[in-house]
């Protein structure tokens, strides 16, 4: 059986996967994709939390509840950020960070 | 959930999040989000939280990353292949990467382990006498089974409802967003 | 009505400069208050009083604007208003044809208040201030041409030679403040546990005051200069008023502090010296000038050394009888001066003139008149009365200075004498002179006017109506000797003076070394505007450079400009590095939080 640690350190690892992938990618999609890996491992970190930590014998709802608010904002976050993406497109042609900075100082 | 499965479904999430990364097409890409994805599912349900599980797979896979597939497709950028990375950025990344790691294995070191807790016949028995005798939660508890989605839904319903009225406030104010973005700049 | 007094120039000052600047009334009005203010300065005539309010408090220190009327105060104001007054309506006719009308005419106004003010205050701050104020109008007044280069360079040298004096008069007043404990002048008190040596560094400090106004050695290089301004602002400031301020405030200074004080302090014998060799000095430069306002400027040194003099002498009485004499009858001589030049069209140089007494009769004879009384002859004219007093002064008190005075009345009968044989008498010796006419009756009221008081303003009656102050004659052993030493004095300078001039058609004799002023002006502008001040300019030029402009100033923007630039490099707009800030952040918050 799993333990709670080894759920962690999964969880830690798709956190870093997506925090190198924001770093490293300059496509924006893909840094849009790494931050839905970032809040999915999140998401697991409660989930294993949730059935680790049972409350009167059940596990804890609350941290799946937290879990499907996640996803839901997410869901709306995705639908507004490419949809801010499909606009940059249209305005610059495209959608490379390292092209992208006319907000320099 | 047996100990081997943990570890297929561990290594196809983090070997898809790698893949996230690696590739170069964004639609591979893409693709590799949705391996992932199904792993983390797989793990979801290995862990009793069905429903998550099967929203990971609905919401996410399903919809989210089709509308990246979407959105890609109709960009229809295709001068990705032809990039070539800097070192500078991925040697940053790696060692900030690098940094992150140690701290988390060492948080995880110093975290007491706990053993998954038992959710058999005797265990969910004693959880149904806090609900309502003849609800379908108090049933299935006592037949042994977990009322996932009931149970979800039943927080969902009486603790949290304001936030899913709230949800749903965001949701709009989201939709109406993307319309007003999308919606072409007649000059 | 003090008040009044005080301000009505200002006020007219102000009116004359916002509101009549571009139309014609601004002389009318300037001469209307000038003639106002003679009519209230003769009703205060022998009144005394004391009328302040509080300007200004620090602490205990309580500065007022006060107006001291006493016997010095009314009897110096007659001398301001009824020769302004006489001036303002000499300059209505003499400055007919000026552009700038309206500010000639402001600027008297403005200096008929500063020099009210000075006569009028009660306390050193306000003496102080005013003083600064005659400095400006002056200043105004002498770049009235400032389209002319010399009067321009006139203007500014006046300005600084007094800026030299003033620096010393403020320290002499702060160090009086330290001594008596107050600048008020009737309540100051000496006490009696102070140095000889500390009083008689202060005296010289506030000395140093009237040297500067006063043009004493060796500050005097600007009264010369001074002439570039308009011929009756040369009267009215440069002779009879502003450079006699330093007179009247040197015995101010003795009044207030009481005259035994000086009596044997070293400072006293300073002032006696410097005052006898500026007007040896003066009047030696003064034989040699060809300049008709040059002659009369270096007189102006002469006199004013005497009556310098009188004050280091302590008869102070004497020097301001003379300062009171002299006033009148050098306006007269300055006007008479001016007379010409107008009839000569703007000629100065006296060796271009000659036969004029036949063409202007009313200047000759005026201008003989002020010539009369300022090589003072005897029982006739003021200036006999008052440089008597002077010469008795000095007779009882310090031998060898009645020598240099007595040397100094003849060489004034001497150059006044060649100044008017060669002016007035003669032929023509240019088409100018030949041409002249006399002037208009706005012209010579005021010349007729002076000639009247340059007579009688030395005979008892009209001392004694003016409020005046007049040593009180004493028969002493010597008064023989003195009578007879300027009679012979005057006599021989006549003599000379006609022996040597009659009828020439040019300078006879020359003496470089006098008519170049003792090259002073030379060893000034080579020794210390050459050295010193190229000196220290390159200093101070050499600190602002590179202090100031290169580390303070440039420093700071460049400072700055490199912060900005570091910071603005942080705002790359790279997403890349942001996300870098960020992750760093996050690894930051981790390794607090948790660790």
């Amino acid at each position: 059986m799993a333990s709670l640690n080894n759920y962690l350190l999964a969880s830690g690892l798709l956190f870093a996967i997506g925090l190198a992938g924001v770093v490293i990618r300059r496509n924006i999609i893909i840094v849009f994709m790494c931050l839905e890996l970032m809040l999915s491992a999140a998401n697991l970190s409660l989930v294993a939390f949730s059935r680790f930590h049972p409350v009167n014998g059940l596990p804890d709802y609350s941290g799946q509840m937290l879990v499907f608010f996640v996803i839901t904002v997410a869901a709306a976050e995705v639908a507004v950020g490419l949809a801010i993406i499909v606009a940059l497109y249209r305005a610059r042609q495209t959608i490379h960070t390292d092209e992208l900075d006319t907000l320099k100082g | 959930m047996p100990f081997y499965l943990f570890w297929l479904f561990t290594t196809v999430m983090l070997i898809g999040g790698v893949s996230v990364i690696a590739f170069r097409n964004p639609v591979s890409s893409a693709l590799s989000v949705v391996t992932c994805f199904v792993g983390l599912a797989g793990l979801f349900i290995g862990l009793s939280a069905f429903f998550v599980g099967v929203i990971q797979i609905l919401v996410y896979t399903g919809a989210v990353m089709v509308l990246f597939l979407f959105i890609i497709m109709l960009l229809d950028l295709k001068d990705e292949e032809h990039r070539t990375n800097k070192i500078a950025p991925i040697a940053t990344g790696l060692v900030l990467i690098g940094i992150f790691l140690i701290q988390l294995f060492s948080v995880i070191a110093d975290t007491p382990n706990a053993e998954s807790p038992p959710l058999d016949q005797a265990t969910l028995s004693a959880a149904a006498d806090s609900y309502p005798q003849d609800s379908k939660i108090a049933t299935e508890l006592k037949e042994g089974h977990l009322p996932d989605v009931h149970l979800i839904g039943h927080t969902l319903f009486t603790q949290y409802n304001l936030h899913l009225q709230i949800l749903g406030v965001l949701l709009l104010v989201a939709t109406i967003g993307v319309v007003s973005l999308s919606k072409r700049q007649t000059e | 009505m003090p008040w009044v007094l005080l301000f009505l120039p200002l006020i007219v000052v102000a009116v004359n400069q916002l509101i009549l600047k571009k139309s014609g009334l601004a002389p009318c009005l300037s001469t209307a208050s000038s003639i106002a203010t003679f009519i209230i300065a003769l009703l205060l005539l022998k009144t005394t009083g004391l009328h302040s309010f509080p300007w200004a408090t620090i602490g205990d220190f309580h500065i007022d604007i006060g107006i001291q009327l006493d016997q010095l105060s009314t009897g110096m104001m007659i001398v301001v208003t009824g020769i302004g007054m006489l001036v303002h309506i000499f300059s209505l006719a003499y400055m007919k044809d000026d552009d700038a009308k309206a500010r000639y005419f402001t600027g008297l106004s403005l200096f008929m208040f500063s020099m009210t003010g000075i006569v009028l205050a009660s306390n050193f701050i306000m003496t102080f201030i005013f003083w600064e104020l005659v400095g400006v109008s002056s200043y105004l007044l002498i770049g009235h041409w400032y389209q002319k280069d010399s009067a321009a360079d006139a203007a500014k040298k006046a300005f600084l030679c007094n800026r030299v004096g003033d620096f010393g008069f403020m320290i002499g007043i702060l160090l009086l403040w330290g001594i008596t404990g107050t600048l008020t002048f009737d309540q100051m008190v000496v006490p009696e546990t102070i140095s000889s040596g500390v009083l008689s560094a202060a005296i010289l400090c506030i000395f140093c005051g009237a040297v500067g106004k006063s043009a004493q050695l060796p500050l005097h290089v600007w009264l010369p200069d001074a002439m570039e301004g308009p011929t009756p602002v040369s009267a009215l400031i440069h002779a009879a008023t502003m450079v006699a301020a330093g007179v009247y405030m040197m015995f101010r200074v003795q009044l207030s502090l009481g005259t035994d004080i000086f009596q044997g302090l070293a400072a006293s014998t300073v002032i006696a010296w410097v005052g006898g060799i500026t007007s040896l000095a003066a009047a030696l430069m003064a034989t040699q000038q060809d300049d008709i306002k040059k002659i009369l400027a270096y007189s102006t040194l002469s006199q004013l050394g005497y009556m310098i003099m009188a004050v280091g002498l302590v008869a102070g009485e004497a020097g301001m009888f003379h300062l009171f004499t002299h006033a009148w009858f050098k306006a007269l001589l300055f006007l008479g001066s001016g007379a010409i030049i107008y009839a000569c069209h703007h000629e100065q140089n006296i060796w271009k003139m000659g036969g004029l007494l036949r063409k202007m009769p009313t200047t000759g004879i005026t201008f003989g008149i002020g010539t009369a009384a300022l090589i003072a002859v005897p029982r006739v004219t003021s200036g006999f009365w008052s440089k008597e007093e002077i010469l008795a002064a000095a007779w009882s008190s310090n031998k060898p200075l009645f020598g240099i005075a007595i040397f100094v009345a003849f060489l004034t009968t001497f150059y006044m004498t060649r100044a008017y044989v060669v002016t007035f008498l003669g032929k023509p010796r240019s088409k100018d002179a030949e041409h002249a006419k006399d002037v208009g009756p706005l012209m010579s009221f005021p010349l007729m006017a002076l000639a009247v008081m340059a007579i009688f303003s030395g005979y008892g009656f009209m001392s004694q109506n003016l409020n005046v102050y007049r040593p009180s004659v004493e028969e002493t052993g010597g008064h023989t000797i003195i009578l007879a030493a300027s009679v012979i004095s005057l006599l021989l300078g006549l003599a000379a003076g006609f022996i040597v001039y009659q009828g020439k058609q040019k300078e006879p004799i020359s003496i470089p070394l006098f008519k170049n002023r003792f090259y002073l002006d030379e060893i000034y502008s080579k020794y210390i505007v050459g050295y010193l001040q190229d000196a220290l300019a390159a200093i101070i030029h050499f600190f602002d450079e590179l202090f100031i402009n290169r580390l303070v100033v440039d420093g700071l923007g460049r400072a700055s400009v490199s912060l900005g630039d570091w910071f603005r490099r942080l705002q790359s707009g790279s997403l890349q590095r942001y996300a870098v800030a960020f992750v760093i952040g996050i690894l930051l918050i981790i390794y607090i939080t948790v660790f």
